[in-house]
């Protein structure tokens, strides 16, 4: 995409950019302005539900990009506490179908920071329709580390001790999976009570785990006001989510697993920014004992068409 | 059956699954020439995906009636979350058609608020039953209201 990235310099050799010091500069240049030229003019109100681990069958709308932000900060009994973060990118492709990349890091207390990793996954609704129950279908490839301490889902006889291994160690520990989920969602007149159903199957080997994962939301306000605001209940969504493993194939149950609820609120705010909050709570002795996640998602509108007119390439409107 | 014919049978499910959405995602549920939402040329006829409506869909009444509040409340929300595709006026753009159409204005209030519902995935209208009933009604009542001020300037 040499005209996207405009002043990047061309390899007089083979054609190719040029990634020189002066090049690599002005692409990085180019890419920023052209990243804030599209945030500054094309924010969206975001929709985001309040849960963190949790689907609903609410997918991104076609063409919108959501850009997220979510770090988390974990007790950690036998190690060093620890914070983990996630930056995803979330892409609606069609009103069925939403794909996601996340980019996964965590920093250990005496341990310094680390890149876990990433996971692509795709989100397709399965009905077209409202039902009472909507069934969403999630398949999401993950190449990460040992080290990853996202807790993103749990799976399996996954637990808080998996954690105290010093990163030197776990990081070399590389696991390609895939994991599969069915979304149950269901809109109980003004709640949302979703269910997840999850199995993760490591690529190189080793049984099918699962897990499972309960939400509950509901908006504090139903009706909007007239008038714009922005710290008026309509605004929030609260509500409580629960998670945890359910074993593996070979030894499938409670036993040895971990699990955490999780009261969840959310914030939207009309400039298209929303924020999330959830102190989560380990429910057993193989769970982290406290777990703070916050959230930022910011939605871009209508994002290929607006970075290809940026780019001197789009259509006149 | 061994663990790798079970491998085989959970891929071949998913697969199957996918493809079967895929399905949908291209056949779509309504006419062909029911044009709907990204990609459909701005003030299309008469589209807006309406004619999926099923005609079994209840005479639903809105609750705020014609309650000049809720078409205000309702306003906000449209500029909120469909002026991004509909356009700021409802004239429709590039992603989205344009509101003005007859079978739009003609629409009864039960079948803006079963469309605004369901949405059209296949077309790219997005389902809003993420917003709370009571937003959706306050949406359709600014849509009726919109739509009896076009009425009535055609009239003049």
């Amino acid at each position: 995409m040499p005209r996207l990235f405009g002043g990047a310099s061309m390899s007089p050799v083979a054609g190719r950019p040029g990634w020189g010091s002066g090049g690599r500069r002005r692409l990085v240049l180019s890419l920023g302005l052209l990243a804030c030229q599209v945030l500054w003019a094309s924010g969206a109100a975001a929709r985001e539900g309040p849960y963190f681990v949790t689907y609903d069958h609410q997918l991104e709308e076609p063409g919108n990009l959501e850009i997220s932000f979510s770090p988390s900060f974990a007790t950690q009994r036998g190690s060093g506490s620890f914070a983990a973060a996630v930056v995803e990118v979330e892409a609606g492709l069609k009103g069925w179908w939403t794909t996601e990349l996340y980019l996964d890091g965590q920093s250990t207390v005496g341990q310094g920071a680390v890149f876990t990793g990433f996971r692509w996954e795709n989100r397709a609704r399965l009905l077209m329709r409202e039902h009472w129950v909507n069934p969403v279908l999630y398949v999401e490839l993950e190449d990460i580390t040992g080290a990853d301490k996202t807790l993103l889902e749990v799976v399996g006889h996954d637990v808080e001790a998996d954690h105290a291994l010093p990163n030197r160690v776990t990081r070399r520990d590389r696991k390609r999976e895939a994991e599969t989920k069915l979304i149950l969602s269901s809109s109980l007149g003004d709640w949302n009570l979703s269910e997840n159903l999850i199995a993760e199957k490591n690529l190189a080997g080793g049984a099918w785990e699962f897990g499972y994962a309960v939400g509950l939301s509901r908006p504090l306000a139903l009706a909007a006001r007239p008038d714009p605001c922005s710290f008026c209940p309509e605004n929030f969504t609260a509500g409580v989510e629960m998670y945890g493993g359910l074993g593996d194939r070979d030894r499938f149950g409670l036993k040895d697993t971990s699990h955490y609820v999780a009261p969840v609120v959310a914030w939207n705010l009309p400039s298209g920014a929303t924020l999330r909050l959830s102190p989560t709570f380990g429910l057993n002795g193989n769970s982290h004992k406290f777990l703070l996640r916050c959230g930022v998602s910011y939605e871009v509108a209508d994002f290929g068409r607006r970075v290809r007119r940026r780019a001197g390439r789009g259509d006149a409107e | 059956m061994s663990r790798r014919a079970k491998l085989a049978v959970a891929s071949l499910a998913v697969c199957t699954a996918l493809g079967c959405a895929a399905v949908r995602g291209t056949g779509g549920t309504g006419g062909a020439g029911d044009v709907g939402g990204a990609g459909g040329a701005a003030g299309a006829g008469g589209g807006h995906g309406l004619a999926s409506v099923p005609p079994s869909v209840p005479e639903l009444v809105n609750p705020f009636g014609e309650s000049p509040e809720a078409a205000a409340a309702g306003r906000k929300l449209f500029l909120l979350h469909c002026a991004e595709c509909h356009g700021d006026d409802g004239r429709g753009s590039r992603r989205a058609p344009s509101l003005d159409s007859r079978r739009l204005r003609q629409a009864s209030a039960g079948a803006l608020f079963w469309f605004l519902t369901n949405g059209r995935l296949v077309a790219g209208m997005p389902s809003w039953s993420r917003l709370p009933a009571a937003r959706r009604w306050q949406i359709v009542a600014y849509l009726q209201q919109r739509s009896a001020a076009g009425r009535s300037e055609s009239r003049d």
